[in-house]
């Protein structure tokens, strides 16, 4: 990849930057009081959090990257965020029963194929600096997926019981009798990144992509790396649906066929 | 086809479940005959439904066994007796399609000329096979259901209310088909709240309150629930 007019900021420059960004979410914040959104205090509580965030991560993403930094670190730093992730899932899903372990096996799969495909094939090298941002995209974009796929399988199948359990007392297995509705479900939690990969470049310059042009690499190099990380996406995206999709749906069903009383999470 | 065994026998059955102030079924003992039709009566929350629901394992016994045929029903595979105990829900719950699909989905080899003869059974002409299932009325959308779940050639048929969101012509219709089935030795299990309904088709009746059996009757002259027992005992409906 070449780097042919590199033009990173000064400090003293981003400074500045950061500080014309924040008058934008005092817009915002005004905008909120004005219409009386009520989220003035959110938006504020997001932006500090924000900062604060980006701050932790930057000081220890520091030392991962360090070239001279053993590359078990930078595993270490993906695990962790496998981990963190299925708790956010966990969370935002509460009323996906034991949703914590499919999230954790979904993740990890997500992450682990998607690195295995981009080291295998020798795409980058093998580094702190290229495992721990590839893993956050795969993780992080697989991250809203796979809450959907847990809500909308609980949702399916308690909104369409009536349905599920005409289907069992004709004498269907649960995985016969969950089919459409977990096709249903998994569709929904699919259909927004096959979208957006439909309209990248078109109403959506990317991130990764808008990175390296801003930090001055060739666009062709940069189109490349992100078709490269946008695929990746797309099929973590599938492999985290899917496999939520089925482990939950294994949950929701006894041995013996029956569809176990679902809670709707207040909405 | 009417066998010695009685269709079902409930021995001691309870049902909790988490947070309810009582079991949904209380210690019931019943006897459900081998064929004929059965009805089973109650005010709402009852234990009618969770009855019915014990039959083909869609729920569980808390305490006590449920026995189907003189077997236990957690010693059977509940696929195999689902198709031998074939149950009609309260609401019409079609799956997206026509009746055609609907029919396939109970049998997927069946053949067209066998699903009319099912349909026909039910009270509906074979041309509907091709109907979509949205565009039915709500007494056609039972009787496609209830062919449904015929396509099974069930022994036994678990009705849930299933004529008390149809007009009296349509409940008549599906009156008349059970009827036919019930005279053909399949054993029906007929929950409902229309007492009328009770003379018209039940040839023997159970009463339930409050998750226990308050009367099992053979003479239908009298009312549900005139010969209440008082007790929880084993009580026999047509035994």
């Amino acid at each position: 990849m070449t780097a042919s007019s590199v033009s990173v900021p000064e400090t003293s420059e981003l400074v500045v930057g950061v500080a014309a960004s924040v008058a934008l979410v005092a817009l915002a914040v005004a905008l909120s009081t004005w219409r009386r959104l009520g989220l003035g205090v959110d938006i504020l509580v997001a932006v500090g959090r924000a900062a604060a965030q980006l701050i932790v991560v930057g000081g220890a993403l520091h030392l991962v990257v360090d070239p001279d930094a053993p590359v078990a670190w930078a595993w270490v730093w993906v695990a962790g965020m496998v981990v963190f992730a299925a708790t956010v899932v966990r969370r935002r899903a509460s009323e996906a029963p034991g949703l914590f372990r499919i999230a954790l096996l979904a993740v990890g799969l997500a992450a682990g194929s998607g690195l295995a495909v981009i080291f295998g094939s020798g795409t980058f090298d093998m580094e702190g600096r290229s495992i721990v941002p590839l893993a956050g995209m795969i993780v992080g974009n697989s991250l809203g997926a796979t809450v959907v796929a847990a809500r909308r399988v609980v949702e399916e199948l308690s909104d369409k019981r009536l349905e599920v359990e005409a289907r069992l007392a004709l004498g269907q297995p649960w995985q016969v009798a969950s089919r459409p509705y977990v096709r249903a479900a998994l569709r929904t939690a699919m259909l927004s990144q096959v979208e957006q990969t439909k309209a990248v470049g078109l109403v959506l310059l990317p991130g990764a992509m808008t990175g390296l042009v801003l930090a001055g690499v060739d666009p062709v190099d940069a189109v490349i790396v992100q078709l490269i990380v946008m695929y990746l996406i797309l099929g973590s995206v599938a492999i985290t649906a899917t496999v939520v999709g089925v482990g939950l749906t294994r949950r929701l069903f006894t041995a013996d066929h029956r569809l176990v009383r679902l809670e709707r999470a207040a909405t | 086809m009417v066998t010695e065994q009685p269709a079902f026998r409930f021995e001691e059955v309870t049902v909790t479940v988490a947070g309810a102030p009582r079991p949904l079924l209380d210690r019931v003992d019943l006897t459900v005959a081998a064929g004929g039709v059965t009805a089973v009566v109650g005010p709402s929350g009852a234990g009618k439904s969770t009855l019915l629901r014990l039959c083909n394992r869609l729920d569980v016994a808390t305490a006590g066994t449920v026995r189907f045929r003189g077997d236990d029903v957690d010693d059977l595979d509940p696929l195999r007796l689902r198709r031998r105990v074939g149950m009609v829900f309260q609401r019409p719950t079609l799956f997206p399609g026509t009746v055609r699909d609907n029919l396939s989905v109970a049998d997927p080899g069946e053949d067209v000329a066998d699903l009319g003869a099912v349909l026909a059974e039910a009270g509906l002409d074979r041309a509907f096979l091709d109907r979509r299932a949205d565009d039915l009325s709500g007494g056609e959308a039972q009787r496609a259901c209830l062919a449904r779940t015929l396509v099974t050639q069930p022994e036994v048929l678990l009705m849930d209310e299933p004529t008390s969101s149809l007009d009296t012509d349509g409940a008549q219709l599906i009156e008349a088909t059970a009827g036919r089935l019930a005279a053909a030795g399949v054993a029906i299990l007929w929950v409902t709240h229309d007492r009328a309904q009770v003379r018209r088709v039940a040839d023997r009746c159970v009463t339930l309150h409050e998750g226990r059996i308050v009367s099992a009757s053979d003479d239908q002259s009298k009312e549900p629930g005139d010969d209440v027992h008082g007790s929880n005992g084993a009580e026999e409906a047509g035994r």
